[in-house]
């Protein structure tokens, strides 16, 4: 091998939110960090400053910032008995390809799941007895709990600069937060964003029917705020260009505006943009990383060694980066056995379309996470004897700016696409139409999974990830339940005039519904080595210099936005680390 | 340059992409940041037309007619642009489907598992307008221009429907890809040649490029009269 680069303490495969958090912790404990990360350099001032920020076509149509399957598609295919193929256009999933991840482009809805979501077998076992469950339905608990969680949480939500209102403060529940939440140690480092007319429509609606909305935590900045590295950010200007965008008032928490001006400044960290890693490499007995393969971007081959292997790659791209780099069992869906791309899952969305008469919602104005939602539905907040199917969903209504062009086709069912007609409905939608936007816990199962296809290769010969997935029967039973939930919310929102009901699940899934981009699962953590991959502090069972971090760590999907909990599960790895992993190398759990 | 494609640096990434596995490197990466150049808000080019034929930009230019007609709302689909925005967007890399996963073996497969084109946007816009034309010519002996507007439509809503005989091409996604790039055309910013002078964005109240609303998101249910802005004025 001619390219070895000087070994590092631990190399970090892709800079999104769990390779910057992760970096941020190691660098500052005083390791020697080398981040590889196969998308280029972006910053505010550069790439997407206000005078080229609001520009729909670039950023939201043409997706310029998301990660093209020309550089990396998966095949896709809803059973094992169909043969997988390419998803070779723009699809809903949205990866990211930048210095930043996903981080720089999402929406900005920072949750934290409830302590239900994290022990979802104890708790249906305790409150329903085992029949309640779907045949083949995967429900296991993670390992780790929401207590364990809770300052994690915290920090995360102080670094990343969000705006919210706390529902449940040690105990206390608090008017206008969420009282469904798992309890807090402190309020949300912001105050919750502005409201709007959508906003206060829906929650006057919700209260009528007895339910509880509040504002969703947002990482938009409601004020100017500095975070707990010394990164000042600005006020949130609710522009609407938010979703596919960079923040050009570094008011979106992002990697790139709130840790990765720290990163730059320590001279034990190292980046290299527009490299792309291969694989882990193992050593003779298979239990011991090395360091990584990787190629950089005038296409020569690299070694980096490294003590420490943190696959951070995003949740699809690090359960294909183990399975190329043969760590962990792979999952067999005809004998049932291996763990690596097992407990796959999604997002289950149900809800309505609605149109109201004669309002001037003025969604133009708005900020990705600018959102009213009620909890009464979601998880295991409300008694789900006699229901068949565990579950729910947070059902919300989003003030997140217009698109244009992405909402031509949002119109009253039988409204022409074309001609006069259309112009004249779309006009109207634009100010009138909206979504009551049911999202909703997602559980996996044994036919839906994740492996290496045996047909399609990307530009550096290796295979790409194949998806085998489709709706399984409790979270058909879950959307149908939101569905009607939904309708009801609908017809008590003041002025609402025609309600249209949707349900992703009611037909296949495909790529190309663009429901939902939150993608879960596959490399699982959990408390047995025969159903999972990982142990609850996200460190390889099979080989422990290993840890991996993002949403493949999730056995099961909650009716939440999942980066919060990616976030906080970083955080809790890299404590772990480093008071534990670095003074006594090996399993940190005995399996 | 691909303004819409993302920086410099990524496109010869995609142009590579789908280029043998052991092809040559990407070349063309800029090797020094310089201010502004990764990231111009470019105009698109004046002057004729870079891919599109004269007949296919005439059959084009009717189609976007029928589709955002000219009416008391707003200009018509062809004096807003739309076939210069069409023709510069195929000659750039949308039309050369840079994004696309573009590998083979190709099969068709479940309509879950999506569109499987071997043809670039640009081929498809070829064969498609070239099949339309060849239809038309069969059919009435004359262009899609040349015929009334109650005929079009109605070869519209036959292709919408995917019932319009076109040989090799499906009409439905050839109607849908241009559908798409026609209402990009109407409503995209002007910066990429069409939505003359803003009007999409003056028929429906939005306020195009503005980046500041704290003033006014306390003012809820108000009608606003916003002035409408381009990026056009962010890049003089």
């Amino acid at each position: 091998m001619a390219n070895i680069r000087p070994k590092a303490d631990a190399v970090i495969v892709g800079l999104g939110w769990c390779g910057s958090l992760m970096a941020e912790e190691l660098t500052r404990a005083g390791l020697n960090v080398v981040a590889l990360e196969r998308g280029p350099w972006r910053d505010a001032a550069t790439d997407f400053p206000p005078a080229v920020d609001a520009d729909e076509l670039r950023w939201d149509a043409r997706r310029s910032m998301i990660l093209p399957p020309a550089i990396e598609a998966l095949t896709f295919r809803n059973t094992s008995s169909e043969r997988a193929l390419p998803a070779r256009e723009w699809n809903t999933f949205d990866f990211g390809y930048n210095v930043g991840g996903a981080g720089t482009h999402w929406a900005g809805m920072a949750w934290r799941f409830t302590p239900f979501d994290f022990q979802p077998a104890t708790h249906v076992k305790a409150r329903y007895g085992q029949q309640q469950l779907a045949d083949g339905l995967i429900v296991q608990d993670w390992g780790v709990t929401y207590a364990d969680l809770e300052p994690y949480y915290d920090r995360f939500e102080k670094i990343a600069g969000i705006s919210g209102k706390a529902g449940n403060l040690r105990g206390e529940k608090i008017d206008g937060g969420n009282p469904f939440e798992g309890e807090r140690a402190e309020e949300f480092p912001l105050p919750a964003l502005k409201s709007t007319r959508l906003t206060d429509i829906f929650d006057a609606g919700a209260r009528k029917l007895g339910l509880h909305p509040f504002m969703v935590p947002a990482a938009q900045t409601s004020g100017a705020y500095t975070n707990p590295l010394g990164v000042k950010m600005g006020p949130c200007t609710y522009c609407g260009y938010c979703l596919y965008y960079g923040c050009g008032n570094w008011s979106k928490g992002s990697p790139n505006a709130c840790v990765i001006p720290v990163l730059k400044m320590r001279s034990n960290f190292t980046l290299l943009a527009e490299s792309t890693v291969l694989r882990a490499n193992l050593a003779e007995d298979g239990k011991t990383a090395t360091g990584v393969t990787y190629v950089d971007k005038d296409g020569q081959q690299w070694e980096q060694p490294a003590d420490i292997v943190v696959f951070s790659a995003f949740q699809a791209q690090n359960v294909r980066l183990l399975l190329l780099s043969k760590i962990g069992q792979p999952y067999d869906h005809r004998t049932g056995q291996g763990v690596v791309g097992r407990a796959y899952c999604y997002q289950t969305v149900s809800g309505t379309s609605i149109f109201f008469d004669d309002e001037q919602l003025n969604q133009y104005m708005g900020a990705g996470a600018l959102s009213s939602q009620v909890d009464d539905w979601n998880g295991d907040n409300f008694d789900h004897t006699g229901l068949g199917f565990i579950g729910g969903a947070g059902i919300l209504v989003v003030s997140r700016g217009s698109r244009p062009i992405g909402n031509t086709d949002f119109l009253p069912a039988g409204t022409p696409r074309w001609g006069s007609e259309w112009k004249k409905a779309y006009k109207h939608a634009f100010q009138n139409g909206t979504v009551v936007f049911g999202q909703g816990t997602s559980y996996s199962h044994k036919d839906s999974y994740l492996d290496l296809d045996p047909t399609y290769k990307d530009m550096h010969g290796q295979p790409l990830l194949r998806m085998t997935f489709d709706f399984n029967e409790n979270d058909k039973r879950s959307a149908a339940f939101i569905e009607q939930k939904a309708i009801e919310i609908s017809h008590a929102m003041a002025g609402v005039k025609h309600v249209v009901p949707t349900n992703s699940a009611d037909r296949k899934w495909s790529p190309y519904d663009l429901a939902s981009d939150h993608t879960i699962g596959g490399a699982v953590m959990g408390m047995d080595p025969k159903t999972s991959v990982l142990n609850r502090y996200q460190q390889v069972w099979d080989v422990p210099n290993v840890f991996v971090c993002g949403a493949s760590s999730f056995p099961n999907n909650a009716g939440y936005n999942p980066t919060g909990t990616i976030g906080a599960l970083t955080l809790w790895t890299a404590r772990a680390i480093i008071d534990r992993y670095l003074k006594n190398p090996g399993p940190l759990v005995q399996a | 340059m691909a303004a819409v494609a993302g920086t410099a640096a990524s496109v010869p990434l995609l142009r590579a992409a789908n280029a043998d596995a052991d092809g040559a490197p990407p070349a063309g990466t800029p090797a020094k940041w310089e201010a502004g150049a990764a990231n111009p808000a470019l105009p698109p080019r004046s002057g004729g037309l870079l891919y599109l034929t004269a007949t296919e930009a005439e059959t084009l230019g009717a189609i976007a007619d029928r589709l955002i007609p000219a009416d008391e709302l707003s200009i018509g689909g062809k004096e807003a642009g739309c076939v210069a925005f069409i023709d510069r967007q195929l000659d750039g890399t949308f039309g050369q489907g840079v994004s696309d996963y573009r590998r083979g073996p190709y099969y068709q497969g479940t309509p879950e598992q999506g569109p499987q084109n071997k043809l670039t946007p640009a081929q498809r816009y070829r064969a498609g307008l070239a099949a339309l034309a060849g239809y038309c010519q069969r059919e009435f002996g004359k262009g899609f221009a040349q015929l009334d507007a109650a005929t079009q439509d109605k070869l519209l809503t036959s292709m919408e429907a995917n019932q319009l005989a076109l040989g090799e091409v499906d009409s439905k996604p050839l109607f849908e890809l241009i559908l798409q790039n026609v209402r990009e055309g109407f409503l995209a910013d002007p910066v990429y040649g069409g939505n003359k002078d803003m009007a999409s964005w003056k028929m429906l109240g939005f306020p195009g490029a503005r980046y500041d609303f704290r003033d006014y998101m306390d003012r809820k249910g108000e009608k606003f009269n916003f002035i409408p802005v381009s990026l056009v004025d962010s890049a003089s």
